[in-house]
């Protein structure tokens, strides 16, 4: 085998030039994005790629100096935080008892949760809007919060049921015996083995919120709830000619997300592509 | 909680348990299921039933449920609207482009990223990081770059003395969206087929290799039929998530030129919401659910029925 990938070793300078071709198209939109923010409009329609004659950095500047900027990401941070939190913790306990109690019924809550699955957030949004507003959570974080969560459940619940499984009714046994109760058996024992578990769903409830648009839009319209997505759109609109300023703003906008990526890279690949093959 | 404490004794008796921790086994099992149950029930469940329900009234969404009913004659408008029909024709055109050109392009990315080469790990973590960006965020983006006029690919295409009028023209516009879906979405197929890839056995592959077989009829006739069951998911994703597409749209063009764009989510939230005509909106949501519903089960039981069991079991033992 040694000697065979020797032989089969060849001249990889096509397979580069193709990765480097697909990558200058994957590249050059965010490229021209960051040096954009840097030169000012007159520049950015004569020279789009080169680096700017001058380094401007008042779109950068202005727009972390504004209030609005700071305000939408931490209303995105709080809205991903608790999403991420009532999610999986709401579909910890189900899953718990889906994996580890046998009642009557238990199959009807599963399947219904997991038919969850098929129901597609666009065609639920406008009964939505209207028992948000019943409730007066509309402006209201939390009209955000629960719904995302809700919608959540279904995928959060059915992977960590499948992790909770595969813990052996042994160690259960043993920590009965040892007089745990069951959230006590939850919550010290298997919350803390099923860390991994719960990193891939939490970063799915991280990034789903984050991006999350559709519902932010139809839920909050005073500025001061907006998340980065619905800010973004809005500086658009707002300052609609000066093209250099709304790419700072977009590149700034890109940094929490990509930073996430970069730190979590691992999870954050492996739980996108699972958690959509499951669902 | 406390409840739950008591008699941590009595629970390790022998069957038949006495009532009482049979009681408390039941208060535990609902104090746990309860509020995911309840959230589920309120914000997904009930939602979805009143939309099915409100499509056959005429309702601008006010003052409780509505309560005007009009029968089918929601659906008799829609699908006699011309807009509706494009919404389909759209829904067409970008899920025969996603299955003819953007998951081939993300299989051939793929299988070339698969190779013993440098910096193939930097490559992956690159194609697939807009996918991580929000839809938001590349909308923006693309619409600044893609503006006609000035606009940095216009600015490109000059050089070659072509220019295009990209999203504002109803000619271009279809295929400069689904360029931008490309961009977004592609490398999100690429880890799928990697991790497909990756549980193929390579004594398989090397295998066909030592009886003669080149690069190309290794791919065709052994790669390629043992990736079917993640090309028949990744297929399976595309068309759900393009029936529907709303925010990229929204963004980019709000379904324009004069709806030459248009999905049926971004029809759906133009009557919704612009228009308070909320019966008729949830009646383009029920067809969507519906179309979602058709196509869910119709490919789950014709197209991947061989790949079920094998999926789930694999996909049990890897999370």
């Amino acid at each position: 085998m040694n000697h065979g990938t020797k032989k089969r070793r060849r001249n990889t300078l096509p397979l580069h030039v193709i990765a480097i071709i697909v990558g200058v198209f994957m590249v050059v939109p965010v490229v021209y994005a960051l040096l954009g923010g840097f030169k000012d409009n007159s520049e950015l329609s004569e020279n789009p790629f080169g680096l700017p004659a001058q380094w401007i950095t008042a779109n950068y500047t202005d727009v972390l100096g504004s209030g609005s900027f700071w305000q939408q990401v931490w209303n995105s941070t709080f809205i991903a935080v608790v999403t991420t939190v009532v999610t999986v913790g709401l579909s910890a306990l189900a899953a718990f008892v889906f994996a580890r109690f046998a009642f009557r019924g238990r199959e009807l809550y599963f399947t219904l949760f997991t038919a969850g699955l098929m129901f597609p957030f666009a065609v639920a949004i406008l009964p939505i809007f209207v028992l948000l507003r019943t409730l007066g959570l509309l402006d209201n974080p939390l009209g955000v919060i629960l719904t995302q969560a809700a919608f959540g459940l279904p995928l959060t619940i059915i992977i960590l049921r499948g992790f909770f499984r595969s813990i052996p009714g042994e160690i259960e046994e043993a920590a009965t015996i040892d007089g745990c109760t069951p959230f006590g058996f939850f919550w010290r024992i298997l919350l803390p083995m099923a860390r991994p578990a719960i990193a891939t769903v939490s970063v799915l409830a991280i990034v789903g919120s984050w991006n999350n648009f559709m519902l932010p839009l139809v839920v909050f319209s005073e500025e001061a709830s907006w998340t980065l997505p619905l800010g973004i759109q809005q500086f658009q609109g707002q300052y609609a000619s000066d093209t250099a300023r709304i790419l700072a703003y977009l590149i700034l906008a890109m940094v929490p997300a990509l930073g996430f990526y970069a730190i979590a890279e691992r999870h954050l690949v492996g739980g996108l592509t699972a958690g959509a093959t499951k669902g | 909680m406390t409840t739950l404490t008591k008699g941590p004794e009595a629970v390790r008796l022998p069957a038949p348990a006495p009532a009482a921790v049979r009681r408390g086994r039941a208060v535990t099992i609902a104090l746990f299921l309860l509020p995911a149950l309840v959230l589920f029930l309120l914000l997904v469940v009930a939602p979805m039933v009143v939309a099915l329900y409100a499509s056959v009234f005429r309702w601008n969404g006010f003052g409780g449920l509505p309560t005007n009913f009009i029968g089918p004659d929601n659906f008799t408008r829609l699908f006699t609207s011309e807009i509706f029909a494009q919404d389909l024709w759209h829904l067409l055109v970008l899920v025969v482009l996603s299955i003819c050109v953007q998951l081939p392009f993300s299989l051939a990315v793929a299988m070339l990223l698969n190779q013993r080469m440098r910096g193939r790990a930097l490559y992956r973590v690159l194609f697939f990081a807009p996918y991580v960006l929000s839809e938001v965020i590349t909308g923006v983006l693309f619409s600044l770059i893609l503006s006609p006029g000035s606009g940095m690919a216009n600015q490109v295409l000059r050089v070659f003395g072509w220019e295009s009028e990209w999203l504002a023209d109803p000619g271009t516009v279809m295929p400069s969206l689904f360029l931008v879906m490309t961009w977004k979405y592609f490398g999100f197929h690429m880890m799928i087929y990697l991790a497909g890839r990756q549980n193929i056995p390579n004594e398989l592959i090397e295998a066909a290799q030592i009886d003669g077989a080149t690069g190309w009829k290794t791919f065709r006739h052994v790669t390629l039929p043992l990736l079917g069951p993640t090309i028949r998911i990744s297929i399976f994703l595309s068309v759900i998530y393009t029936i529907q597409l709303f925010d990229l749209v929204w963004i980019l063009t709000g379904g324009g030129p004069s709806h030459s764009s248009e999905t049926m989510a971004v029809t759906m939230m133009d009557w919704g919401f612009k228009r308070s005509q909320v019966g008729y909106a949830s009646a383009i949501s029920v067809v969507m659910f519906a179309l979602s519903l058709v196509f869910a089960l119709v490919y789950q039981r014709f197209v991947m029925r061989r790949d079920l069991e094998g999926a789930m079991t694999s996909q049990g033992g890897r999370t």
